[in-house]
């Protein structure tokens, strides 16, 4: 039976790391620095004013959509959270459009009307960007019940945090998708506060474990090594995508930053914080894998960085630039006509 | 070029604050994330971490500085290869980023687009009259699950799902058959879990189908609310136009019969309230099946209000299945010259029945049936109004902020200098629906105080 499979360890990156490409290891690193420096940028562009309302930023979380997005195929399915800037750049969205949302700038994927929590892409099968704790744990499913009804051999992967998964909708979508065998991947990304709640003071029992009584298989991701986050995603996407029913995959990481912008996070101390990203921080830990390997250089690797650095650069520049939404737009897409 | 390092807004209404702490001195090095500084905000004592990286050249606001105003200059950070000389040499010092470019200055209020002077706009053409030629007798029942079969058999992408929508064959048997012809594929049964269906199939219309939700009756949709509103009517809009959610969510609403106060309650007002949700409420069993069927086709969220009473009653049903009932348009069930009757839903048939009452009385009175709750057809109200001067609303719902104080800010805005007297409101009374028979009569709208309204309007005792 698929729940009982053995997992890797969660430090053992060296055996998946053979499997995967030069070009695919420097890709990992790209991306995750890319939503590195593009949320340092968000934060920044915060603190001057030029972003206002909730901003939850991604930071040390970034291992966890990277992987599993290098999982996908093209036409499957994402949908999360309002911690949402990582998994839009995955999905391949345009740094510019997300930067410039965030401004709430006409340039912005939702024309500045959505905001940090809201956006979407239907041209990258990007659904949101929801604002309500839970909320995309139905929708995700129903994008299944899409990709089944539709025949399209697609997969949603649906993203939920740690505080998330003491909603009773999400205990409804389980045993939906598992009652009709729905392609979803539930990925519980555990960065062990739900705010300002720990898990231990929220949930009981193993948070991988709690589609168990409705026969989903789950198991538990080190959410800190991209690796591990590929093999795992690899392995049970296409155990979903065969037609399995759906999978939860926990993914433990950690938020660098506050909940969002004006949380002080108190409630951990500076020693943690500091701990896991001195010890366990996702691109350290990918950088040191491509330079043992000579996959690359220090120097090679200051390329990628100003790279991405450009990109980011671009991105801001463009959200400040871009106008503010001509006010007509006001009264624009509540309906669509016709 | 030196970086300057701006006071950070650490909160949504941040305008101020101390700077409380330097973490870093003149001349350390910084990385990004490295926390270079304590400040306190109106609401906590946050950390500023370095964005750039570089050395702290020069700090200008010492530590114990209050009331330091956001985006002032700090400190000043030295890139690579530089010194304190960059500073000193007069050269402007580049800001972490570029200043706001705002765009057009946001306008008055009298310059957003406003209702034009003409009056509300027309409601959209229907061509329905012309199908009652050839018609057969059909329940609201049977019309409902007409409307879903056509639309079943016209489009693949519209399937059914609920609670005993399939092999129960409807808890009111309104998806009588259609698991017959349309196999389980596209009539699901669900478990009992109204949040989890309704947003299950909200991702199900993102994805580009055509759900048709029931709700065995909308006093359970309250457990779905959230996705009704959050998920399926403010998605377009969050999304910039790109997420359109094209769905139904349909079951009985409003009281049936001795059935309590948890199962007794008329939501039209409720979901009227929502842009970005079209609502229903039709009587007849022809307009039943001629909405239904625009709802099905409607591109947008569609809430379309039943009525457990009205299921079996018979009309007249065109027999074409072209026939489709513009959502938007209401219907002048009786023309009249004395008073304005608006009603929707079992309520018209009340209505009905008071304007014979009062036609033995020689009053003589125009029935509306709204039809649609939202967008209200404001055109075909007023105009009526223009004409009887006088306006009576029925609703079973409860009075406050209800869909007869609709009617009456639709007389003040648009017919105010036409009325002859006050618009009076019948309603249900503003308790939670009683059990006993007698009370619970004495609860809803019945067509003697319909009667009494529409007399009180024309001043006649």
């Amino acid at each position: 039976m698929a729940a009982s499979r053995s997992r890797k360890a969660p430090n053992d990156s060296a055996a998946p790391a053979e499997a995967v490409t030069h070009d695919e290891l420097l890709g990992y690193y790209k991306e995750m620095l890319l939503i590195r420096r593009f949320e340092e940028k968000a934060g920044q562009l915060y603190g001057m004013g030029l972003i206002g309302g909730f901003c939850h930023l991604y930071i040390g979380q970034e291992a966890v959509v990277v992987g599993v997005q290098a999982a996908l195929n093209p036409g499957d399915t994402v949908i999360t959270s309002y911690r949402d800037h990582g998994h839009m750049l995955a999905c391949g969205m345009d740094a510019k459009g997300v930067m410039a949302e965030l401004t709430g700038r006409r340039g912005g994927y939702s024309k500045g009307k959505g905001g940090s929590m809201h956006m979407f892409s239907r041209e990258k099968n990007f659904y949101g960007g929801h604002g309500i704790v839970g909320g995309q744990v139905p929708l995700g499913t129903g994008l299944a019940f899409g990709h089944k009804y539709l025949k399209d051999n697609g997969v949603c992967t649906c993203y939920l945090g740690d505080g998330a998964v003491n909603q009773g909708q999400v205990y409804e979508s389980f045993n939906m998708a598992a009652l009709w065998k729905l392609p979803v991947v539930y990925i519980i990304e555990n960065n062990k506060y739900a705010m300002g709640t720990s898990q231990e003071r929220a949930s009981a029992g193993e948070l991988h474990q709690r589609g168990a009584a409705y026969g989903i298989p789950g198991h538990q991701v080190n959410g800190m090594d991209v690796l591990d986050v590929k093999a795992a995603a690899d392995e049970w996407v296409d155990w979903v995508r065969a037609g399995n029913g759906p999978v939860i995959l926990e993914m433990k990481t950690y938020r660098y930053r506050g909940h969002s912008m004006s949380d002080p996070a108190k409630y951990r101390t500076k020693e943690e914080v500091e701990k896991m990203r001195t010890e366990s921080d996702p691109i350290d830990r990918l950088k040191k894998i491509l330079l043992e390997r000579g996959v690359a250089t220090e120097e090679s690797l200051k390329d990628i960085d100003r790279e991405v650095k450009a990109v980011v650069s671009e991105s801001a520049e463009f959200a400040q630039q871009s106008p503010e939404p001509d006010p007509s737009e006001l009264y624009t897409d509540v309906l669509i006509e016709g | 070029m030196p970086i300057e390092v701006l006071m950070p807004a650490l909160s949504p209404t941040m305008t101020e604050g101390k700077l409380a702490k330097w973490v870093k001195k003149e001349g350390d090095s910084v990385k990004s994330g490295d926390v270079i500084a304590e400040i306190e905000t109106d609401k906590a004592t946050m950390e500023v971490e370095a964005v750039d990286e570089g050395r702290i050249g020069k700090i200008l606001v010492a530590e114990g500085t209050e009331n330091v105003a956001v985006n002032t200059p700090i400190a000043v950070l030295l890139e690579e290869g530089e010194d304190a000389s960059a500073i000193a040499g007069g050269e402007k010092p580049k800001t972490a980023a570029l200043p706001s470019v705002k765009g057009d200055e946001a306008p008055a209020a009298s310059t957003l687009p406003a209702t034009p002077a003409s009056g509300p706009a027309a409601p959209p053409p229907s061509d329905e009259d012309k199908f009652f030629e050839k018609t057969v007798k059909r329940t609201v029942r049977e019309a409902l699950r007409d409307a879903m079969a056509e639309e079943m058999r016209r489009d693949e992408k519209v399937f059914v799902m609920g609670e005993e929508v399939a092999q129960y064959q409807g808890a009111y048997k309104v998806t009588q058959n259609l698991l017959q012809e349309f196999g389980p594929d596209r009539v699901i049964d669900t478990p009992i879990t109204e949040y989890g269906f309704s947003g299950l199939a909200v991702g199900a219309g993102f994805k580009g189908l055509r759900p048709v939700v029931e709700f065995m009756t909308f006093n359970f949709a309250m457990q779905a609310i959230d996705h009704i509103i959050n998920s399926a009517a403010k998605t377009l809009y969050m999304s910039g136009g790109q997420m359109g959610c094209p769905i139904v969510f349909r079951g009985p609403n409003g009281a049936a019969a001795r059935v309590g106060a948890q199962h007794s309650q008329d939501y039209a007002s409720w979901y009227a309230h929502c842009p970005g949700l079209k609502v229903v409420s039709p009587y007849s069993a022809a307009d039943a099946k001629g909405l239904l069927k625009a709802a099905i086709r409607d591109p947008n969220p569609v809430v379309f209000l039943e009525n457990e009473i009205l299921y079996g009653q018979s009309f007249d049903v065109p027999e074409s299945e072209d026939f489709i009932v513009p959502i938007g348009r209401a219907k002048i069930v009786r023309a009249g010259k004395d008073v304005t009757i608006t009603a929707y839903s079992l309520m018209v048939g009340h209505a009905l029945a008071a304007a014979e009452a009062l036609a033995k009385e020689g009053i003589d009175a125009e029935v509306i049936d709204l039809r649609t709750i939202r967008p209200l057809d404001v055109h075909t109200i007023v105009e009526s109004v223009k004409k009887t001067n006088r306006l009576v609303s029925v609703e079973e719902g409860w009075p406050v902020c209800g869909i007869g104080s609709e009617m009456a800010a639709i007389a003040m805005d648009h017919a105010f200098d036409y009325l002859d007297a006050p618009v009076v409101r019948v309603h249900g009374v503003d308790v939670p629906m009683p059990y006993a028979a007698n009370l619970e009569k004495l609860a809803l709208p019945q067509i003697e105080h319909i009667v009494a309204a529409a007399k009180k309007v024309l001043y006649r005792g």
